[in-house]
């Protein structure tokens, strides 16, 4: 009685750890791919390098988990960032150009001065996009765009229109480079990831930013400074998207204004989304995002390896959405499950929709709310 | 701005001056697009007068070169003004292009049975994104880009390559002239001011308008006023896939091929003529009027560079965009006036 009780219950605290739902979903899709490719789960030595599906995934979801990190700090003060793929094209540009002007593309010095230039250019534009949504008070997805719009052109503008191509080996490494055997992307993503986890779980850096998301004239009227935290989490995701514009622009060793981080806002936000992240704001988990990206990159994977046509790959992505956010949707669960099943859902997500009733994006989930009650 | 509204005799008191009362007009970011359009046109004819760029044709060739987009943002002015967004415009566009040309060309159906087809296939995309937007109460963002990578991804299912069409009723369409005296316009053009006539009569005359401002104005007060925002809402988004819809085919036979990656961000192209044309983002204030001259402003800028010559395409992007910044900062001046 007592054992069966808790182990329970120790398997409804595991169902309701956050992270819960978006590992499960990882590991069903890595496990799909199992009867289609038997030796998926093995890893390879070749030429030095650790060489496997699994390692493929990390490298070719490196770009998107850094952006999907950065993008999860914004919506966690109840913003949004459509400019990330923008700025990564700008910062592709900016440092592909720059090489290709050198006379030798392979020093060292000039690949790092490429590299801090776009990265310049990329946290240049998070401040903009900052200073427009904190201090100009103005809506974070209306404000963004305009460098989603006019960012592609600056790419454009600074590659000529060209696709600009680079031979520079140190330039290769962060993209397509190995180092100890991994993709040195691996470690660029685990550096980036360990850092923002480290500031925003070991400081109370992630407790304001998030209670800026709960309610952030609140947090203004409480000490904290909520307009400066607003601007440096837009820089942030900034600066994450530079560096996902380096690694792209390094992987393919060239830079193209045009189709560099394409959409790559759009599959940000979903990672995040799937990692569990309120869209409204005020909470947020930057595990689950990485979980997240996974689970895109998997699923991009496994429509390759299991034969189904490419091309469907935008109709399954659509799919999860849609999934994910009817799951995530009290209202959906209610009708679904019954009203039992919801409650004990929404005792669990009580404390994030109760902490934000004041937002002002969430106007559709508390109109109807109000009635009920 | 408080200093301009308080005057010193009672009588006055209550109304604000001039001056205030011009700024705080809900026509005056519609009057500053037509402004801005009339001196750029003005900059146009001083600078290319030898090159043509006075005959009217070319004023004509606007509505024509830039018919769909005109259609795919009114659409999205009806979600903008109820207090939504509408991302899968482009993807729609995309779609219909897709889906027309494959059942003419390939099925071999006559255009007439598949225009219906397109309309109710976009409409009921609308409208299956407004019933999710409202029964589960998720936000309209992520619904409908969840819409933009279906329908994008169903334009690729249906062909990787593009398929072009001949059908000879489909070109005697796309060649159509409606003479004008001083010039023609096509088809597509024609239709673009209909659809536009119609939107203005349905936001400015009808309840359902009425409605569709109530609830982008202040949602919870219309509800409270029991208003059916339910329905005003899964409407609004029909409205919008069907002036997807319809502006895709208005694509199709502008260029007469249907293609996976044909209209790709246009939903930006139509957000930002909206945005420029002085609705405004938050829903609840704005005029379909704004929304033509958003558009005609967006295309003057396409023929001015095309008319410069030099000057590279991307020059539109980034005129766009600053234009999209400079509106967004009038909006949000004229916004902050109000409150105060």
């Amino acid at each position: 009685m007592t054992t069966s009780s808790t182990t329970s219950s120790r398997w409804r605290a595991l169902t309701r750890h956050h992270l819960f739902w978006p590992v499960a979903v990882l590991v069903l899709l890595l496990l799909v791919n199992v009867p289609f490719t038997p030796d998926f789960f093995s890893i390879k030595m070749a030429d030095g390098h650790l060489y496997g599906s699994l390692v493929s995934i990390v490298l070719f979801g490196s770009p998107l988990i850094l952006v999907a990190v950065g993008m999860t700090l914004v919506i966690a003060t109840g913003g949004i960032d459509l400019s990330v793929g923008a700025v990564v094209a700008i910062t592709g540009a900016l440092a592909c150009s720059y090489i290709s002007d050198q006379k030798d593309q392979g020093a060292l010095s000039g690949v790092l001065l490429a590299m801090g230039l776009g990265l310049l250019a990329a946290v240049v534009c998070g401040l903009w996009n900052g200073f427009l949504v904190a201090r100009m008070g103005i809506q974070p997805i209306i404000a963004t765009l305009i460098i989603m719009v006019a960012g592609r052109g600056v790419a454009q503008l600074i590659t000529d229109g060209q696709i600009i191509t680079i031979n520079s080996e140190p330039y290769k490494l962060i993209g397509g480079g190995y180092w100890l055997t991994l993709p040195f992307s691996i470690f660029v993503v685990a550096a980036v990831v360990a850092v923002t986890g480290a500031l925003t779980r070991r400081t109370a850096l992630g407790l304001l930013v998030e209670a800026v998301g709960g309610n952030a004239e609140a947090s203004r009227l409480v000490g904290i400074r909520s307009r400066r935290i607003k601007i440096l989490v837009y820089m942030f995701c900034a600066l994450c998207a530079g560096i996902a514009g380096l690694m792209i622009s390094s992987n393919t060793s060239a830079a193209d204004g045009n189709n560099a981080g394409l959409w790559i806002e759009l599959d940000a936000i979903l990672a995040v989304v799937i990692g569990g992240t309120s869209l409204l704001g005020g909470r947020f988990s930057i595990g689950g995002t990485v979980v997240g990206a996974l689970v895109i990159q998997t699923l991009t994977t496994t429509i390759y390896t299991i034969g189904v046509p490419t091309q469907t790959n935008l109709v399954f992505k659509a799919a999860v959405v849609i999934v994910v956010c009817l799951l995530q949707s009290p209202k959906f669960r209610d009708k679904v499950f019954g009203a039992k099943f919801a409650a004990r859902f929404r005792a669990k997500a009580g404390a994030k929709t109760a902490a934000t009733p004041a937002d002002s994006a969430a106007p559709t989930e508390a109109a109807p709310k109000m009635e009920v009650s | 701005m408080s200093a301009t509204t308080q005057s010193p005799t009672a009588s006055e008191s209550r109304t604000p001056s001039k001056a205030a009362r011009l700024l705080g007009d809900r026509r005056l970011p519609v009057g500053v697009t037509a402004l801005l359009f009339l001196v750029m046109y003005g900059v146009g004819l001083g600078r290319y007068q030898f090159y043509g760029f006075a005959e009217p044709q070319v004023f004509l060739n606007l509505f024509i070169d830039n018919g769909y987009l005109l259609v795919a943002a009114v659409g999205v002015t009806f979600v903008i003004l109820s207090g939504g967004i509408d991302l899968s415009v482009g993807s729609m566009i995309g779609f219909t292009t897709m889906f027309t040309a494959w059942l003419v060309e390939r099925q071999g159906l006559p255009i007439v049975v598949v225009i219906p087809m397109a309309l109710a296939v976009g409409a009921f995309g609308g409208f299956l994104m407004g019933y999710v937007i409202h029964n589960f109460e998720i936000q309209p963002f992520i619904v409908t880009l969840a819409g933009l990578f279906l329908f994008r991804g169903l334009c690729l299912v249906i062909s990787k390559e593009s398929i072009s069409i001949s059908d000879a009723s489909v070109s005697s369409m796309a060649q159509a002239q409606v003479s004008l005296g001083m010039g023609f316009v096509s088809i597509g053009a024609v239709v673009s001011l209909v659809v536009l006539a119609v939107a203005f009569y349905v936001l400015h005359y009808t309840r359902f308008g009425r409605r569709v401002y109530a609830i982008g104005g202040n949602e919870q007060s219309a509800m409270l006023m029991g208003l059916p925002q339910g329905g005003t809402k899964i409407a609004v988004y029909t409205v919008s896939g069907f002036c997807s819809a319809l502006a895709g085919l208005m694509f199709t036979l502008y260029i007469q091929s249907g293609d996976p990656l044909h209209a790709t961000g246009m939903e930006l192209d139509a957000i930002a003529a909206v945005v420029i044309g002085g609705t405004l983002l938050t829903g609840g204030s704005g005029y379909v009027l704004g929304t033509l001259f958003g558009v005609l402003v967006l295309g003057l800028i396409k023929s001015i560079i095309q008319f410069e010559g030099t000057l590279s395409s991307w020059w539109t992007k980034i005129a766009t965009g600053v234009l999209l910044c400079a509106f967004i900062l009038v909006q949000r001046f004229m916004t902050t006036r109000k409150k105060t």
